[in-house]
Order: structure tokens, then sequence, then C-alpha cells
């Protein structure tokens, strides 16, 4: 759908202050960041800060800790299993190293696994890469560039982006490994954005000091998730993938050790019992639970899986207090709506203006914070543009680009994002774009050591559904980072466990019953909930009240 | 399948939300007109569980073919990406059982040759252009696929670089080709070995090797917050628009040789 002629008047406003602004710009006269005082002043805006929107867990090892509802809602219900009805003795499939989730650290730790003389199961909901790698546009952060940059750098980012609260650890792996991943991916063939001399192309994110993110186009994820599932289906004989299988509950042995998982398959309906010697849970976000009832730009897949599973198997959760919404989700035309608009587009120079055209906010500023400005505005001051869904957004100036950077620049180092609003009428060279914060991340997650071990033997967690790295906020370019370093870590740290501490046990179910137990004692009100979640429901209510016997067909109820 | 409301009380339904008839694989159902393919199929009650991905036009799980009334044509495009029309007949391809050769892109040659000895079926294309107009990214798939018979990797690699793998392409091909899998070996070989390398990723690696930061981050991590703050604020940022020979008067960590 265009712009309405509404939309289109209001756009005049903006044509109107743009050529001011583009000669600010190209002086490289910014609107003034916010001082850090400021910075935390204005995350009273953040979601996140809205204490209705929380509530306590009642069980498990992080009793008494507040967090979403949503989030909570999923710890609060009962497994899928009773686990009285899995037979473990009859084990559907054997390995040396199941790896759960197919997305990029999921991918990237069967591949290390295999290197590291391990065969491999990757277990996954939906296809192999169907994930939030697939998604992610922006870019990868790597401190590359040796004459201004260093993973020094990169570390103050990090920290400071995640208010300082990161796991110092996690961080110092995660900044000093980015150099080597890039190189790995460059090897695998992953056709990142190059000079004519070879040398990477690198952009700003928010709250980088230094132009170190890396980028293939706008599709950077996808280039990168494409080359790993090309990579991974080049091993047959070593990594075999389960797809529409996604673990539904991990299995511990008599040993307390992680022992494997039961997956679900979602076509026939059956619980399938994976037994192996070393798992790695890489199930990614949590979006689609739609915290406070924001759109997302998370994958379909997204609903917090490994969480639950990890959390009943007793691995505890670090920042699952901190939810980042990213700062410019699409809010027009509807269609499009919650879909990401990376944060490129802010790099490359485009401005964030309200209703009047006029600035309001540093482009750059760590996206909690850029993301409490933009509601802030919207809400307190009024000056949001009103949508046709009776929603408000912000323009995001792209015309600016072309400007700034030469007629064409939009295009083609935005093609994924022209093709998109194109097919809805709408030229972004032209026009500016509609956004306003959409929820994006989930900051924290299982805790996990740098060598991605838990707190159960014969567990190890890496990417999104981990915490720590990110503390509090993770700041663009990180993402994509984490998953391959973390996932890598975790593929290496899996082979080297099987070699070395892996010790046989029978298979148990018992942590189920004992999470059961406690959420009984815990008075918890048990509704026919179920977790994990695994796919959204978005299927009409006008049509599910009419389901009166959902699934089965035939003569036998 | 639609229910039968008396044919005043659809038509004032109709025109307060704008519903439109499709059919989902030759069923009818009324749906909003705003929506796209995908989420019309939920508005219709399904649960999807193959055929939806991103639910952004980028992963290419939800390749769907579809037909207006008025045309004998067979479209295509991306569910979650195709606005519904009145009448449209949908069907989706959510899986292409389409080949894969395995290789080891350590002992490839980077020659034009390896596309034609591993996917030996592009020399059977014949030049009808059905991919083309089945890509739903709008890319020249005919084009890149008779580069890939000349043997011309960095071509084929530069133009097929916004495919979403979503196998609409092959799923139309007479010649059973697989454009998406030739697509992606040539992008990798390209990148792997003929796009010039960044050779100044060596030193960054070739630097962490020699454990040249493990001191400077161990001192961040020893400092008191408030010192680290400091740091953190005192950093020098390089400018939005500094130019790619840029160096900081800071050079507290940077190893310049």
């Amino acid at each position: 759908m265009p712009y309405t002629p509404e939309l289109k008047e209001l756009i005049k406003r903006v044509e109107k202050t743009r050529p001011v602004r583009v000669e600010k710009k190209r002086r490289g006269e910014e609107f003034p960041a916010m001082s850090l005082k400021e910075r935390e002043d204005i995350l009273k805006y953040h979601p996140d800060f809205k204490e209705e929107g929380r509530t306590e867990i009642l069980v498990g090892p992080n009793k008494g800790y507040r967090i979403a509802r949503e989030m909570v809602a999923i710890l609060h219900a009962k497994s899928r299993l009773d686990p009285d009805a899995v037979d473990l003795s009859q084990v559907d499939y054997e390995t040396d190293v199941l790896v759960i989730g197919g997305g990029g650290a999921g991918t990237s730790a069967a591949l290390l696994a295999v290197q590291n003389g391990m065969k491999a199961v990757i277990a996954t909901k939906l296809r192999l890469g169907d994930a939030n790698t697939m998604m992610a546009e922006g870019g990868i952060q790597a401190a590359t560039k040796s004459e201004k940059d260093s993973p020094y750098y990169h570390y103050l980012d990090v920290m400071g982006g995640g208010h300082f609260k990161n796991d110092p650890e996690l961080v110092e792996t995660l900044v000093v490994e980015a150099p080597k991943v890039m190189a790995w991916l460059e090897k695998l063939g992953a056709m990142f954005s190059k000079f004519e001399d070879g040398r990477l192309k690198t952009m700003h994110g928010g709250g980088t000091c230094r132009k170190r993110m890396h980028y293939a186009g706008d599709i950077t994820g996808a280039e990168i998730m494409r080359t790993l599932r090309d990579e991974a289906k080049n091993h047959p004989d070593d990594i075999k993938v389960l797809e529409f299988s996604p673990a539904v509950e991990l299995i511990l042995n008599d040993k307390g050790a992680c022992a494997g998982a039961v997956l679900f398959n979602l076509e026939t309906e059956e619980y399938l019992v994976i037994k192996a010697k070393a798992t790695v849970l890489a199930t990614g976000g949590s979006g689609r639970l739609h915290i406070q009832g924001f759109m997302t730009t998370n994958h379909y897949g997204a609903t917090g899986d490994g969480l639950v599973l990890g959390y009943r198997a007793g691995v505890p959760l670090k920042f699952l207090h901190a939810v980042q919404y990213h700062p410019t989700g699409a809010v027009f035309p509807e269609q499009a709506e919650g879909l990401l608009i990376t944060e490129k587009v802010r790099g490359a120079g485009a401005n964030i203006l309200n209703i009047e055209g006029e600035q309001f906010v540093y482009e750059r500023e760590p996206r909690d914070v850029e993301s409490s400005a933009i509601i802030r505005e919207c809400l307190e001051r009024k000056k949001g543009v009103p949508t046709p869904t009776g929603k408000y957004g912000i323009w995001l100036d792209s015309p600016m680009i072309d400007f700034l950077k030469g007629e064409g620049t939009v295009r083609k180092e935005f093609p994924g994002k022209w093709i998109l609003f194109h097919r809805y009428g709408i030229d972004i060279t032209k026009e500016p774009m509609l956004i306003y914060p959409t929820l994006h991340y989930q900051n924290g997650g299982l805790e996990i050591k740098n060598n991605c071990e838990t707190k159960v033997p014969g567990l190890f967690v890496a990417g999104e559904v981990s915490g720590g790295v990110h503390g509090e906020n993770r700041l663009m370019g990180n993402s994509l980072l984490d998953v391959v370093v973390f996932g890598r870590i975790a593929g290496c740290s899996a082979a080297e466990y099987v070699h070395n501490k892996f010790k046989d046990g029978s298979l148990s179910l018992d942590h189920v019953r004992r999470y059961h137990r406690a959420l009984a004692d815990a008075h918890i009100v048990l509704d026919s909930r179920v977790s994990p979640m695994i796919l959204p429901d978005y299927s009409n209510p006008e049509v599910r009240k009419k389901q009166l016997t959902t699934k089965y067909l035939g003569t036998l109820r | 399948m639609s229910k039968k409301p008396t044919k005043s009380k659809r038509t004032a339904e109709n025109e307060e939300k704008k519903l439109v008839p499709i059919y989902i694989m030759g069923k009818r159902y009324e749906v909003p007109a705003s929506l796209t393919i995908q989420k019309a199929l939920e508005h219709a009650g399904y649960l999807l569980i193959r055929g939806c991905g991103c639910r952004g036009g980028i992963c290419g799980a939800c390749g769907t073919v579809f037909r207006y009334p008025a045309s004998y044509r067979i479209e295509v495009g991306l569910a979650c990406q195709t606005v519904v029309q009145p009448d449209m007949y949908i069907a989706q391809i959510p899986f292409f059982p389409g080949n894969k050769a395995v290789y080891d892109i350590e002992k490839l040659e980077p020659t034009g040759a390896v596309l034609g000895a591993l996917y030996p079926e592009i020399f059977k294309c014949v030049g009808c252009g059905t991919c083309t107009r089945s890509c739903p990214m709008d890319i020249d798939v005919m084009g890149y696929v008779s580069k890939a018979i000349q043997g011309d990797l960095t071509a084929v690699a530069d133009n097929s670089f916004d495919c979403v793998m979503c196998g609409l392409c092959s799923a139309r091909c007479p010649a059973e080709e697989v454009q998406y899998n030739v697509a992606i070996l040539a992008r990798r070989l390209y990148a792997r070995y003929l796009a010039p390398r960044a050779v100044h990723l060596d030193k960054a690696v070739e630097d962490i090797k020699k454990k040249r930061f493990d001191k400077p981050l161990q001192e961040l991590k020893s400092l008191a917050l408030e010192e680290l703050k400091k740091r953190y604020k005192a950093l020098e940022i390089e400018p939005d628009i500094a130019d790619e020979f840029w160096v900081p008067k800071d050079k507290t960590c940077v190893f310049e040789d």
C-alpha cells in the first residue's frame, strides 16, 4: 500500500527540512549525543521499566526473579510430556553431539563438532537455517582494521552498550574471537562487501567507536546462514539434519548429565528419543512471545523453547529482565509491520524525525536509548506520525542517503528493503520510511561460561538463548558475531567433553517430574497451557472456536 | 470454508471489513483485502507448520503459486510478501526436492567448469525464461544460468546475490535445473577464491595469536566500574564521514606495525 494522501502531505514537512539537514551531515554536525546521565533518565520510557509488565518466577533456580509476564508464563507451564508416558528404553536416534536448533549458532556448533571428530545431529523446529540469524541484516562486528581498532575498543563498546553489567569473560571471548570468525567465514566463501583491493567494507553501528561492522549488502545474516547451511549439507555422513523436529524436553542421566532430548515430529506428532553424549542448546530467542503486545522482527519459530528446556534441567537465567526493542521496525504499510529496518540505514546518514520533520535524537545511541527516545517523542511529546491503523510512527529519512553518498547508494546498499517497499508502491530513495520500536532480541538467557558449558554436565549453550555476553543491551552487529563465536566454541567444547569426560548412564526425565512437583508446591494455577510453545498461534480465533476436535480425524477419539 | 450468511448480511460485512474471496487449494474463504497470502491462510484458520519462516521475505520458506480468475497464467510469489487479490487460487510449495551437489570447497578449483561438472543439467537450459519470471526477488535467473553455462563465476555470484533459495525457479524449470544451488556454489567459489582477499584479517588474527591484547584486556577486566566508565566516555569516536584511511589520535591499544 503506498502512502496515504495524509501521510504524503506530512512527508512534505520532511522534505522541507531536508536540504539543511543534509548540509549539516556533510559538515559532520550531528544531533548532540546524550550523556550517560541523560541516557539513564530516558530509559524510564523503555518497556523494560514498566513494572506491571513483569512478574516473579516462583520455581526453579531463579525463584524470585522478576521478568516479563509472557516469559514467566512459559516457565510456569507444564511440560508437553507426561514423563511416565515416554519409554526412554526405546532410543530412536543415537549420536555423539546433538545440536538443538538449526540457526547460526547451531549450524556453527555442528560444523566444529564434526571438525573435532564427532558425528552430529541437528534437530530443528523448522528448516535448517530458519532462524533469526537469517534475518539479521546490518552486519557483524569485529576489530579487523589494526591501524585504528582492536579488541580493546570493541570490548569497551560492548560493555558500554550493556550498561557495564556484561559478564567480562564472555565479552573478552567475543571480541578476541571476532577477527578469527571473519577469517573463517571468508574462507567458507561468505560474500562480504569489499573494496576493490579486497579490504572489507565496514560501517558504524549504534554505540560503536570505530567502524567495525562488516556486511554483505543488507542481507548479512542471510549470507552467513546460507553459507553455513550449504557447508553443513556438504557433510551428509557426519551431520544428520532432522527438520520439523523440535526438542520438547532434555533428557538427563542418572549421573545428572545431559544425555539427549525428546523430539517432536511436527507432522506425524510422534515423540522420539534421541540419545547423545553431549548436547548443544542453540534454540535462539523469544520475540514471538510478543512481550507487552509489541510487534516483533523475529522469526516464526522464536518462542523461547530453549529457556524452558534449560531451566527445567536446572540451568539458571541471567539478564532475562532486559529485552531489546529495535528502534526502527516498519509500522507502515500494515503488511510489513514489525519488519526490521536495519540500523545501517542510520549509519549511512538517514535522520530520525518527528511529525514536524525535526530531529530529536542522535541516530546512533545504543538501541535501548534510541527506542526510549522514539517512544517518548510519540507518547509523551505527542509528536509521532499517526498511521492509518491507529498507531504512531517516526520518520526515517532514507532519501538523505543518496544525497550524501551519491545517487544509487540506497538501491546498492539496501537492495532487500528497496524491493520490499517498492512492491508496496513506496520508493525509499524518494520517500522516508515510517518506523516504531519493535521487539527484537532477548538480551539475556541461560547462564554459560566462556566455553559454553552450563551447570549441567554435557549441556552446552550458545547464541541468543544464552545470557551474559550482552549484559542488559546488545549492540548491533554483535548478535551475528555471538552466534558464530559461541556456536563454534560450543561445538569444540562438546567434542572435548565427549573425548574426555563423557560417562554413559541410564536415561531419565526425573527433572521434569521434579519441576512439575515444584509447580504444584508453589500453588501455581495450571491452566491447559504446556510449554515449550513451539509455534505461535496466529490462526483466526473465530475459526478456532469451532475447531472442536482439533487435529483428530477418523472415528476413534 | 465460507459460511452461508444471507446475502445482505455478507455484503454488509464485506463492506465493513473489505473482505475478498480467495481459494486456498481450491476451497473458498473470505479474508480481509489488506492481508498477505500468509496472513490470509492464518485468518482462514490454518496453523502454519510448513511454508512459514521469517515472515519478512528473506528466508524463502513460503514459495507460493497462484492464478487470477481471468488468466491462464500461473504466477508465483512469497506468501509473506504478496497481498491477496479477489478470487485468487492459491497453493504453496513449502519444500522442493532439488538436487544439491556435495563438495569440499577446499578441494574445488575456482573455474567455471566446476559448475557444469557438479550440475551438468545447466547445459539443458532451453532459454524459456520461466525461472526469471518466477523469481520473487526479481533476479534475472536465466541470465545467471547462461553465465553459469559460460563458466563466468563472478557474474553468477553478483547476479544471484539476492537469492532467497525459495526454489520457485526450479519448481517451474522444464530443464529440471536447481538454479539456486548452482548459484550458491558460484558465490562460495567466487568469495573463497576469486574475490581479492581481505589481507588485513591476517594481521588482526596474527595479533590475537600473539596474545597482544591479553594484557590490555586483562587490565580492562580488572578496572573498577567508575574507571571503566571513564575509559568508555573518553573513547575517540571515528567520525561518520571519515574515509577508509582515518586513524585515531589516541593509540592506547592500536598496533599499527
